[in-house]
């Protein structure tokens, strides 16, 4: 996979899932997806190394594409591309 | 060699038929019990797994409603005995260790509010919305005496076919 300049992309939908615990932040994450389009990014916002993880199985379940993560202050911004 | 054949063909089938799925027995009543139960459900759906989930005995009572329901038939002494005694629905769990009179049930509540995990009627909500199938077991509605009206909606009903259908075409079951 060639390197992807996540800054540039623009996402379809943000999503902040720093307020809730699992499994809120995959419900959030899936919920989203379902408002996006197929070949759209949806960038999530996540606190905590356990939310990413969960959300990267199941991206990687379901089908979606991981583009990358930009880590932020004390949260990391994950950049997912709807199958 | 036709034997073979057929012995081959018999035990592949059962596996072919296999299809992802997770079906689940939920029997207990107790709040973190029910609480993992939608947790595992509602992942396994967030996956696009499909979900049934069967309720039996003391956890048929996770899916009673609160409040005054107008009942169609009257309940026998029994009935109304079971009723009073068994709790209304997901608010009124309690935990399996430290409920300590109310108390710890109501601290454990309190905690995972401020640490944000969903409670349990949210749970219950986000499984439907994500198309979990919840079946009720009608042998415990009948010996408990519940009826329909008091369950809550988007339930269906069956018995032990339904559950072990289910369970059959499904690569993970769980008791709970």
């Amino acid at each position: 996979m060639s390197e992807i300049d996540l800054s540039a992309i623009k996402p379809a939908k943000l999503v902040d899932t720093r307020s809730s615990a699992c499994p809120g932040p995959l419900l959030e994450a899936k919920k989203a997806m379902g408002v996006a389009h197929s070949g759209e990014t949806v960038e999530l916002w996540v606190s905590d190394p356990e939310s990413k993880e969960n959300i990267l199985i199941w991206a990687k379940k379901v089908g979606h594409n991981y583009l990358g993560t930009v880590p932020s202050d004390s949260y990391d911004r994950m950049f997912i591309n709807r199958k | 060699m036709v034997d073979a054949l057929s012995v081959a063909e018999r035990q592949s089938s059962p596996e072919e038929k296999k299809v992802e799925g997770l079906t689940m027995v939920v029997f207990s009543e107790d709040l973190d019990k029910a609480l993992a139960a939608f947790i595992i459900a509602n992942g396994a759906a967030a996956m696009d797994i499909p979900v049934t989930m069967f309720f039996t005995f003391w956890g048929t009572n996770i899916m009673r409603r609160n409040g005054p329901v107008k009942l169609i038939e009257k309940k026998s002494f029994m009935e109304k005995m079971f009723a009073c005694m068994m709790p209304k629905g997901p608010d009124k769990l309690t935990l399996s260790k430290m409920h300590m009179g109310g108390m710890g049930t109501s601290l454990m509540k309190k905690e995972m509010a401020k640490k944000n995990v969903y409670s349990l009627p949210r749970l219950i909500q986000e499984a439907r919305d994500q198309g979990v199938r919840m079946v009720i077991c009608t042998m415990t509605m009948d010996v408990m005496g519940l009826k329909k009206e008091e369950l809550l909606q988007g339930v269906e009903y069956g018995g032990v076919a339904t559950f072990v259908a289910s369970a059959d075409e499904s690569r993970s079951t769980l008791f709970i």
